[in-house]
């Protein structure tokens, strides 16, 4: 059984107002507004360098605005100490495109740190059950430089959703996995988003949006210089 | 599958660090290098506070006159110096040694053969001041004056500074530790600050998936404590051994004979393994709190 899902019974999970976010004398993000709702799937696309993995840490908290506001789960990041940002992050499942995990702790243990840093039991069987899920069932006792690209993208899902996040951000994802593999991943998010999970998928893989955009309603959000827009039909 | 219980809190809490490194094995060995030294300092500082004691003791308010004199005038010269005594303020007792007694003084020296009945010996005169002692410059110009045979050999004027030279050792000693401690703290500092910085992606990891820095800093703390407490142990035992075998004080025994404990001071090197474990467990949890402030 895959965790329950935790909606913030707000009209938002994320949001930015008038973000602005300089990096080295140079003005990387710009005049920001825009909010994530509760169950939503989004889409950031744009060209590399543009801001999409910056624009993530500032959704989970990595980096703090230089203007504007940003606030996770109706709290304003600025306000918030590193215990805070670090509770945030239980309700945040975060999945990079170079996925890191403990090497020496074997992939059942990686899956549940989340849980064993919050100091929260659960059971074998719902391991099991999420690495059935991700399709990594046979691999539990597995250490991570054994794993291949695509099960390190899925591992990483799976310990990114095992908390039952509110929020899930994926930076690139299928960045290093071939188009099944990619497929297989977007099957698995597009599921989480059913079951309700807010979804955020930095990405330049325009197939694979559009191939999202056939299963399920998800915005595709524009970084172009410096701003973030709405796409249109053109993709 | 059957899977290895990866949700206990407590067992994984201890092994989301590595198990291995360098850092690690510099604080076994730096705690046990430091330990063993302590040990000896602590010997040292010690059997120098026993020293001091006993010289200050041995000093406490005598002195000796010694009149060196023709044998018709020796004994008119003692009842001189022995009135001047009598009416002099601050001294409390007078004895005159006798003969065997001043037989006995030399022998150490003279061997027991030697025929010491042969030899000039002069009269010594044993003197016991009052708390508030005596005017020493005032009674030698009297002596001087009056039994021009008499010296006043005041062993305070020349035993104080060895005393105080003990005193002082001891502080050294004691100094010594405090710098044992203090070279073992910067040195787990520095090995837990390259312990973290070596284990960035951990800690990267950690706190994408929400760990508070107070886990992510114990699972540190407890891993250099541990090894602190280790290698300390390890090292108060061996040097306590080392103090153990030195040769064992005795009458004839000089400063160095007396280095080591006595009854209830060989508890003193149990002190130090859980000292040795607080100061890493101090000096990793600042290092720790300061490198995650900076990494993340």
């Amino acid at each position: 059984m895959l965790p329950k899902t935790g909606q913030s019974k707000a009209g938002r999970v994320i949001s930015f107002e008038q973000v602005a976010y300089s990096y080295g004398g140079g003005e990387l993000l710009s005049d920001i507004s825009l909010r994530l709702a509760p169950g939503s799937f989004h889409f950031l696309t744009g060209p590399s360098g543009s801001g999409k993995s910056t624009f993530l840490k500032l959704c989970y908290g990595e980096l703090l605005p230089t203007a504007g506001r940003v606030t996770l789960f109706d709290r304003d990041v600025r306000g918030l100490s590193r215990d805070d940002v670090a509770l945030s992050r239980r309700r945040i499942g975060v999945v990079h495109q170079d996925c890191k995990f403990l090497d020496h702790l074997p992939l059942a243990a990686n899956v549940a740190l989340p849980l064993t840093v919050a100091a929260r039991a659960s059971t074998a069987a719902d391991l099991t059950d999420l690495l059935g899920w991700v399709g990594l069932g046979a691999l539990a006792d597995a250490l991570p430089p054994q794993l291949s690209g695509g099960e390190r993208q899925r591992a990483a899902l799976a310990r990114a959703i095992i908390m039952g996040p509110d929020v899930i951000l994926a930076d690139e994802p299928t960045g290093n996995l071939d188009w099944e593999m990619s497929l297989r991943l977007l099957t698995l998010l597009v599921e989480l988003n059913r079951m309700g999970k807010t979804v955020l998928v930095a990405t330049h893989d325009l197939n694979l949006i559009r191939q999202a955009k056939s299963q399920l309603a998800a915005r595709v959000l524009r970084i172009s210089k410096r701003r973030i827009t709405l796409a249109g039909a053109d993709l | 599958m059957a899977l290895k219980n990866p949700f206990a809190p407590d067992k994984q809490a201890g092994r989301i660090v590595p198990p291995s490194g360098a850092s690690a094995w510099l604080t076994s060995f730096t705690a046990g290098a430091m330990s063993f030294l302590a040990v000896f300092a602590l010997a040292l500082s010690l059997a120098s506070g026993r020293l001091a004691d006993r010289w200050a003791g041995a000093l406490d308010r005598s002195a000796t006159i010694r009149i060196s004199a023709a044998d018709d005038q020796m004994a008119l010269q003692t009842d001189v110096v022995l009135d001047i005594l009598s009416t002099t303020p601050g001294i409390a007792a007078v004895r005159a040694l006798d003969k065997a007694e001043a037989v006995k003084l030399l022998e150490p020296w003279f061997g027991p053969d030697l025929p010491l009945d042969a030899l000039p010996l002069p009269q010594l005169i044993e003197i016991t001041e009052t708390a508030q002692g005596y005017d020493s410059d005032g009674l030698r110009l009297r002596l001087q004056a009056e039994a021009p045979g008499a010296v006043l050999d005041d062993h305070t004027r020349w035993r104080q500074p060895m005393a105080q030279a003990a005193a002082r050792l001891r502080l050294l000693g004691f100094l010594s530790i405090a710098l044992i401690g203090a070279t073992m703290a910067a040195m787990i500092t520095l090995a837990a600050g390259a312990a973290l910085a070596a284990n960035a992606q951990v800690i990267t990891v950690l706190r994408l998936v929400g760990a508070k820095d107070n886990y992510i800093a114990r699972a540190f703390v407890r891993r250099f404590t541990l090894r602190a407490l280790s290698g300390a142990a390890v090292g108060a035992v061996l040097g306590t051994i080392g103090v153990a075998i030195l040769p064992a004080a005795d009458a004839a025994g000089g400063f160095m004979t007396g280095l080591g404990f006595q009854r209830a001071g060989w508890l003193w090197p149990l002190t130090l393994p859980p000292m040795a474990a607080m100061i890493a467990f101090l000096a990793t949890r600042f290092a720790a709190f300061r490198k995650l402030r900076e990494l993340t």
